[in-house]
């Protein structure tokens, strides 16, 4: 982390304390945008903050701890991406298109912009989709507004947008050839989801180990009783793997220049790993909490129904296992330990 | 509270001795020192191979130089530990007290049993043992009744010790006897670690079979054994003040998550490249436990290096680890249910599988159990 790692942390999780969990969502993302925060992976000589991919990490693992339902991770990513095509990153929230393998964008011959991408994280939200277009097997980075792409909403588990978007000959505000391909977004999609999961694991964490001391059943705290305790110790143990396996994966990140073999694994591990850590830990949660965490009154669903949601975002714990496997098993047996043990 | 698991990677020396035992681990295979196929299934004792390991200097890396160690990290430490485990090299007769006997020596034994035992073990030619459960102890420590008498120039030690893995193999025991009475303000005072000679007069030694039918473990007798009082480790009565670094080291390792390394490796082998999308999804979630496990693990490690005591971050791992290494075989066995008999060919495999199916039980008992992990962890939470 940089010098500036401790002062955008404290920025960050001042801003969420302040502002998140309001009923209106503009006050946070004006803070956050304010801050710079939203424009942390663009150099500052496309407009952006410039801070390094461990600080943004950071500030999305304070984000994902409060259940963040603005486009920041989306609009982080848009603007990495924007920053590799050198394009200038515009004002207002932004989101990134495809974000589903099974989708795909084309790149017409008169430089237009035509498909459709289902599962569009705050489509409604932003100002501008970063779409990543294909033509003759060459990637294009362009900048798009919204205005012009046609949305059909759609909501995930949580209430957070998840649009699908459909590009019919839209032209460009701007374009260019970019050396990034849809498997790095991703991958960096994959990884940051990974780093808000881990941050909202240690939430639920600190929810359940709060209420079993304060609820008070059988003339004791319920965390006085052991099979409580126990409960605790292997949401702790689910939280301990997501923030290691996460944080790992963020730090290969920060520290290889391509995302070759050994930032597949660290990526794909963190997704599968985390995904699994968010089912087991938030049944955990809501067990130890009883019946007022399952009312919407009660904050805990907040993180729980973001952390089931944000399991499908850009590749489900199946779909990079599946990947993972097959390179594994491509590899050989005798090649799998040398991988894992490469770093 | 705030979990952290900092992402330590392995430095360059660490990743540069993986080399030299990598190619000393096959150059050993070929020369017909061990099998690791039988390595995977036989728990490894051989003199050859740990006096050869000795000679390279990889057995109390990290000690002073002084005591025939090398000044070396924990991380390299980690690395010798990692590739003898994958390779299923018998490391049996030096691995305990290169883990934690060693290191208990070294912190509390006069300078001239430090003198006479260290180089000893660093040599590969002193074998050590750990009695700490009893009949009627054993998560409960502090229940220990072997009961260590004052006499003339030391103690007069009588009671039964359970489950001592390597007590026929070993040289010395590190002991947890009761030396006061527990009281009512602490029922964890009045136990005292001892260094106990295993060639001397008063112990006896008597097999105990585990369900596999192979010998590991043992029932250790004394009938007024002697030891003398330079051979008490540390104070006397407060050995509960002494183990929380130990037990970092004891439970963070590799061997918590590679014990049975061997069945996914093999699993890998049997079903081939052609995979379908259940065995391709399949090996993928396997894999990617192991490898947040050994990035915990490394973290942990990392940790110790840096002079902490991560009791909490260490029993994390081993409770992650045993758990997911106990379901291991059943995953594997789900996995291969379709196999084509004829097209694969799963001798090993099946002897693996067999093999693993059977010791799993154990990984979650020794070393601490699970219940005991847990409560660990749920203090650390500020629960207890």
């Amino acid at each position: 982390m940089t010098d500036n790692a401790g002062l955008i942390a404290d920025t960050t999780v001042r801003i969420f304390r302040e502002l998140s969990g309001a009923a209106r969502q503009e006050p946070l993302w004006n803070a956050l945008e304010e801050a710079g925060l939203t424009r942390a992976w663009v150099p500052e000589s496309l407009n952006g903050a410039g801070a390094s991919v461990a600080d943004g990490f950071e500030v999305l693992r304070i984000a994902g701890g409060n259940a963040v339902n603005v486009p920041l991770a989306e609009t982080l990513l848009a603007g990495w991406l924007l920053g590799h095509a050198k394009i200038s990153l515009p004002d207002g929230a932004l989101t990134v298109a495809p974000v589903d393998p099974r989708d795909s964008i084309e790149l017409t011959a008169e430089k237009k912009i035509s498909g459709r991408a289902r599962a569009i994280p705050f489509a409604r939200q932003a100002t501008h989709v970063v779409a990543l277009a294909t033509s003759a097997q060459q990637s294009f980075v362009a900048l798009v507004d919204r205005k012009q792409c046609e949305l059909s909403t759609r909501d995930n588990v949580a209430g957070d947008a998840r649009d699908i978007v459909v590009f019919k000959n839209v032209a460009p505000l701007e374009i260019a050839a970019s050396a990034v391909s849809f498997d790095s977004i991703m991958l960096m999609g994959a990884a940051i989801r990974a780093m808000q999961m881990a941050g909202a694991l240690q939430t639920i964490l600190d929810l359940s180990v709060t209420h079993a001391n304060e609820r008070v059943a059988f003339e004791k705290p319920i965390g006085k009783f052991q099979a409580i305790q126990h409960s605790l110790a292997r949401l702790a143990g689910e939280a301990a793997a997501a923030i290691a396996a996460a944080g790992s994966a963020a730090d290969a990140i920060n520290t290889s220049l391509k995302f070759d073999e050994a930032v597949f694994l660290e990526i794909a591990s963190a997704k599968i790993r985390v995904g699994e850590a968010a089912a087991a830990g938030a049944a955990i949660a809501h067990q130890v909490h009883g019946a007022i965490g399952f009312s919407q009154e009660h904050a805990l669903h907040r993180y729980t129904q973001r952390l089931w949601s944000w399991r499908d975002d850009f590749g489900s714990e199946s779909f990079w296992a599946m990947r993972l496997g097959q390179l594994v098993a491509n590899n050989g047996a005798d090649a799998l330990w040398p991988m894992l043990a490469a770093r | 509270m705030a979990i952290q698991f900092d992402p330590i990677r392995l430095p360059p020396n660490a990743q540069a001795l993986r080399a030299e035992v990598r190619a000393f681990v096959r150059q050993e295979i070929e020369a017909g020192t061990f099998d690791p196929n039988k390595g995977a299934i036989q728990a490894g004792h051989s003199a050859e191979f740990s006096r050869k390991v000795g000679a390279k200097g990889w057995i109390g890396i990290t000690w002073p130089k002084k005591y025939g160690g090398h000044e070396r990290s924990f991380l390299e430490r980690y690395v010798v530990t990692e590739e003898f485990r994958v390779a299923n090299a018998p490391v049996g007769l030096h691995f305990t007290a290169d883990r934690q006997s060693g290191p208990m020596v070294l912190k509390y034994a006069n300078e001239r049993i430090k003198s006479d035992i260290l180089p000893r073990i660093t040599r590969g030619e002193c074998c050590f043992c750990i009695g700490m459960s009893e009949p009627n102890s054993g998560s409960d420590l502090f229940a220990a009744n072997v009961r260590a008498t004052k006499c003339e120039g030391g103690f007069k030690v009588r009671g039964t010790k359970v489950w001592t893995t390597n007590a026929q193999h070993a040289d010395y025991m590190i002991g947890l006897f009761r030396t006061s009475p527990s009281t009512k303000e602490n029922r964890r005072h009045g136990l005292t670690q001892f260094l106990v000679d295993m060639k001397s007069p008063g112990i006896t030694v008597n097999p105990i079979a585990n369900i596999g039918g192979q010998r590991e473990f043992n029932e250790v007798v004394f009938d007024d054994l002697f030891v003398p009082d330079d051979h008490a480790l540390g104070e006397i009565d407060m050995a509960w003040k002494q183990a929380t670094s130990e037990l970092a080291y004891e439970r963070s390792g590799p061997e918590r998550f590679l014990e049975i390394s061997y069945l996914l490796f093999e699993l890998v082998r049997v079903l081939g490249k052609d995979l379908d999308v259940r065995s391709a999804e399949g090996i993928g979630r396997l894999v990617a436990q192991v490898h947040v496990l050994r990035r915990m693990s490394v973290s942990v490690n990392g940790m110790l290096q840096a002079g902490k005591e991560p009791v909490l971050e260490g029993s994390i791992v081993k409770d992650l680890g045993t758990v997911w290494q106990q379901q291991l075989p059943h995953r594997a066995r789900d996995l291969t249910a379709f196999l084509d008999g004829d097209r694969h060919d799963r001798e090993v495999f099946d002897r693996f599988l067999a093999h693993a199916t059977t010791i799993v039980p154990k990984l979650t008992i020794q070393g601490g159990t699970t219940e005991v992990l847990r409560g660990i962890i749920a203090r650390g939470l500020g629960l207890r």
